[in-house]
């Protein structure tokens, strides 16, 4: 009776509530394979196989990541996983099922693509930011922990093109890991910089999921995987092959 | 067990609302304009001098050829500020409108990698391109107030109402050819054929009584309705003629035309967002 009653009340204020709800996604892609219309002409005369042929990046996957949660989503290169990141950061959308979210999210997808070398660091932090939807005065905010982190003070009102690609990168992901964000999606990008810096942003990552952060983070860094999420998702050839433990999932991979 | 959450507070990744959404982006907006303005002129020794001396030469062939050599200014009094009256008006529809057809590509490696309205780079464009007609505007004023040109409710109200249709129609248009440009590149080519139509098709190198004598009316009136001829006519009434004595009639059905013309910026508006919200979702597939 008790035991009952108690379940109920959960399912009535679940302790968690869904970040991210995937259900039934589907993403076909088209690979040309003319690209005017005088190739195709000529190719269909010659008997080629001019026609666009489909290919399933993603087939039928669902799942659903409560807040707080940190998720690694696990697969071979051309599994799919990024183009499951970019549906849930918006960037592409679904043709089948649907992604819904809720609270601010931010895709750490190739961290620098707003970068312009033309431009200061201090100029490229402004810009960045705005660009992963933060407001003037959050930026004015963090501006020094940005640079802080990022280890590059001396350098920050120099123009971006004269920086090295690695203190390039090192500013890239200080701005973005210091957004105001509820959801975070991280694309392999904790490979920049040195170890001492790499030590750093898994430091940083660890805190936002203690504050509760919801995190998906795609990455063939095996270990840094095992120690950042407690939940894995393999995908392999579109098909989410297992949902549940990080420890299961990393044996499934290798299966 | 997704249905027993409420899905109210949830959203579709992706999904924005249009040009609506540019509101709540005002401060990315503002650091993209800058950003165009900034970097336009960088590693150039004459810099913003550029964004007077491209117009000046301009200026400076179309009065000669037009001028002198078919002796267009004995016709029209102070020819040269009828002329240049229209030249930026054009010049700012022509940069407005190619800048937001090209932005979209342009900004390619930010669209595929980052969700934010797509629709904030064609707008981004068209301020950079109105802040670089101002000093050529300025121009246009001090000559005008050297010929004993003043102020006047009326011509503040037309130039300002000029400003806003040219700015509307090129950012219908731009949303459209924009949008299109991502998957067919055609479309910039297709863009400048637009814009040499522009420059010929209004009533800049010539005075609105040219084609009225050579069309039949209801071509002269469709003529007449393009949001380009009354945007720079209304330059015309506002800077040109209160700086002359004896000039010939402004056109007839003035309000008949701009009402219709409005119509149209509306209109292009409306199909180019529509056009644009269509295409953006392929958009990071396509670049």
């Amino acid at each position: 009776m008790t035991h009952e009653a108690a379940s109920t009340d959960q399912s009535l204020t679940p302790a968690r509530k869904p970040s991210i709800i995937v259900e039934g996604v589907r993403k076909t892609f088209l690979l040309r394979r003319s690209h005017s219309f005088k190739e195709a002409v000529i190719g269909w005369i010659r008997g080629k196989d001019v026609w666009s042929k489909k290919f399933q990046a993603i087939d039928d996957v669902s799942f659903v990541i409560d807040e707080g949660e940190s998720v690694a989503i696990l697969g071979y290169n051309g599994s799919g996983k990024s183009t499951m990141l970019k549906m849930i950061s918006g960037v592409l959308e679904p043709d089948a099922g649907r992604v819904l979210v809720r609270g601010r999210l931010a895709g750490l997808i190739e961290v620098g693509a707003g970068f312009h070398p033309d431009l200061s660091g201090r100029e490229n932090v402004y810009l960045n930011a705005a660009i992963l939807g933060m407001k003037k005065h959050e930026i004015d905010a963090r501006f020094d922990d940005i640079v802080e982190f990022s280890g590059i003070e001396p350098f920050i009102d120099q123009e971006v093109k004269h920086y090295s690609s690695g203190m390039f990168m090192r500013l890239a992901f200080s701005v973005a890991i210091h957004a105001e964000l509820d959801i975070l999606l991280v694309d392999e990008i904790l490979s920049v910089g040195d170890a001492p810096f790499r030590a750093k942003c898994q430091e940083k990552i660890h805190s936002l999921a203690q504050e509760g952060k919801t995190m998906v983070i795609v990455s063939h860094d095996l270990d840094m995987v095992r120690d950042l999420c407690e939940r894995g998702i393999v995908i392999r050839e579109g098909h989410q092959i297992f949902d549940g433990p990080i420890e299961e999932a990393l044996e499934k991979l290798a299966s | 067990m997704t249905t027993s959450v409420d899905l109210t507070e949830y959203r579709q990744p992706g999904r924005g609302r249009g040009l609506l959404d540019v509101f709540s982006w005002r401060y990315l907006l503002r650091l993209l304009v800058r950003q165009g303005t900034q970097t336009r002129y960088r590693n150039s020794v004459l810099g913003w001098t550029w964004s007077y001396v491209k117009p000046a030469a301009q200026f400076l062939v179309f009065y000669i050829v037009m001028g002198v050599f078919l002796q267009f200014h004995r016709d029209i009094e102070n020819f040269a500020v009828y002329l240049f009256a229209g030249i930026v008006v054009v010049n700012f529809f022509n940069e407005a409108f190619g800048n937001a057809t090209r932005s979209i590509v342009d900004n390619g490696a930010l669209v595929k990698k980052i969700y934010l309205p797509r629709e904030l780079f064609p707008i981004a464009a068209i301020l950079v391109a109105f802040i670089h007609f101002l000093p050529q505007a300025a121009i246009l004023l001090v000559v005008c107030i050297l010929l004993g040109w003043v102020p006047s409710f009326a011509g503040i109200g037309a130039t300002l109402l000029a400003i806003a249709i040219v700015a509307a129609i090129a950012l219908g248009l731009g949303l459209f050819f924009g949008a299109l440009n991502v998957a067919y590149r055609d479309a910039q080519n297709f863009v400048e054929l637009i814009q040499l139509f522009s420059t010929w098709s209004v009533p800049v190198l010539y005075t609105w009584q040219m084609p009225e004598a050579q069309l039949p009316e209801w071509l002269f009136t469709v003529y007449m309705s393009n949001p380009l001829v009354v945007a720079v006519e209304l330059f015309h009434e506002a800077m040109w003629r209160p700086t002359t004595s004896s000039a010939f009639p402004p056109p007839e059905d003035m309000l008949l035309h701009g009402g219709v013309a409005i119509a149209i910026c509306i209109a292009a508006l409306t199909l180019g967002q529509t056009v644009f919200r269509r295409f953006e979702r392929r958009f990071a597939q396509e670049l």
